[in-house]
């Protein structure tokens, strides 16, 4: 293509404008994610003790991933057993539960093999412990699952030989607005009174029980200024300490 | 009115008979329900030989799971589970389909007809 200017010559070549390449990766920045059993629970122990509990975490998880994860992600563990055949035993199931602090902290996975409900408790710092694949990354609407024994079994079965799904790094984690149905009362626990606050339930109650149970509700708990745990300068400081080693 | 289902298997707990023995699957108006545990103490954990009362008769029976929460690494089940036994140790029934525990493996002198017609361990 030519362009004669207005003195009647062809103008100079302008080369085409670069095209702007934009990285989503560094756009959203890095994700940051403090497993919940580095913060320490409320109390008046020596912060020492805290600092030598997670120099070991740290420790243990140079050698062996512990990926991030959350309740209602599907988990593969596999872990070294005397007993079993091969020496190995894997056991795939959904989070329903992360618990404790510092090196005792645990997760437990459940899932339903030929209709018989089973949940192992697992240790994350335990050495037993080979391998944590994460199949699904899916958070849901509650931080605890356990009404799922009272459930119906097909919300909580899940393939033994299911492909991990693939997951981009920068993009957020889904929430999946799943409302379970539950078996027919009576269940382990009284999962429409508000001290539980679950959301992921569908109540196919009466509007009368549903009533009845916000009779136990207290609403002056979330006001009780005793009860504050502010973690939010906690969890900065430990962040930045934890991934400095980590990244050594 | 029903009791609280039972965590560990203790007397009168009523239990699920897992394998495919005809005295643990024919229907009967009373569930089975465990009369005596062969323990120091009288709670039964998963590999302890317990008594059932099945459709009017006596039968010993094998722990192979509870709803009590065990050691951490080890499955908990949603059932308590029973392999019907005789007096010598061998199994009834000749298939498991419910999955087991591996720590039965342990001790395989005692338990080693049972973990063989086992199909899938935990």
């Amino acid at each position: 293509s030519y362009r004669i200017s207005s003195d009647g010559e062809p103008a100079k070549f302008q080369p085409p404008p670069k095209p702007v390449i934009i990285d989503k990766q560094k756009q959203k920045g890095e994700r940051r994610f403090l497993s919940p059993e580095f913060i320490p629970p409320r109390g008046r122990t020596d912060p020492l003790k805290f600092y030598i509990e997670r120099k070991d975490m740290i420790q243990r998880r140079k050698v062996f991933n512990i990926p991030e994860f959350y309740v209602g992600h599907v988990l593969a563990v596999t872990t070294a057993d005397p007993c079993a055949n091969d020496k190995v035993n894997r056991f795939v199931g959904i989070c329903i539960q992360r618990g404790g602090k510092g090196l005792g902290a645990t997760f437990v996975l459940r899932n339903v093999i030929e209709d018989q409900g089973v949940e192992i408790c697992y240790e994350l710092y335990n050495p037993r412990i080979q391998a944590i694949e994460v199949l699904k990354l899916e958070k849901r609407l509650d931080d605890n699952l356990m009404y799922l024994r009272d459930a119906l079994p097909e919300y909580s079965t899940f393939d033994v030989n299911m492909k991990p799904v693939s997951h981009l790094d920068h993009e957020e984690i889904p929430v999946n607005k799943l409302q379970v149905r539950m078996k027919p009362k009576p269940w382990s626990k009284r999962w429409e009174r508000p001290k539980y606050n679950i959301k992921g339930i569908k109540f196919e109650l009466p509007e009368k029980k549903m009533k009845a149970a916000q009779k136990w509700s207290q609403p002056w708990l979330e006001f009780d200024m005793l009860r504050e745990y502010d973690t939010s300068k906690i969890e900065e400081k430990i962040w930045k300490e934890v991934s400095e080693e980590l990244k050594k | 009115s029903i009791t609280g289902a039972c965590q560990a298997i203790q007397k009168l707990t009523r239990v699920r008979v897992v394998d495919n023995s005809a005295l643990g699957n024919t229907p009967y108006h009373r569930p089975p329900k465990c009369i005596h545990v062969y323990n120091k103490t009288g709670v039964g954990k998963v590999g302890d030989k317990i008594l059932l009362a099945i459709k009017g008769e006596k039968k010993k029976a094998l722990i192979v799971g509870h709803k009590m929460p065990g050691p951490p690494m080890t499955p908990r089940f949603d059932s308590n589970n029973v392999v019907l036994i005789e007096d010598n140790g061998n199994p009834i029934g000749t298939r498991i389909k419910t999955p087991i525990p591996y720590i039965l493996r342990q001790r395989e002198g005692e338990f080693s007809k049972v973990l063989a017609i086992a199909r899938n361990f935990v």
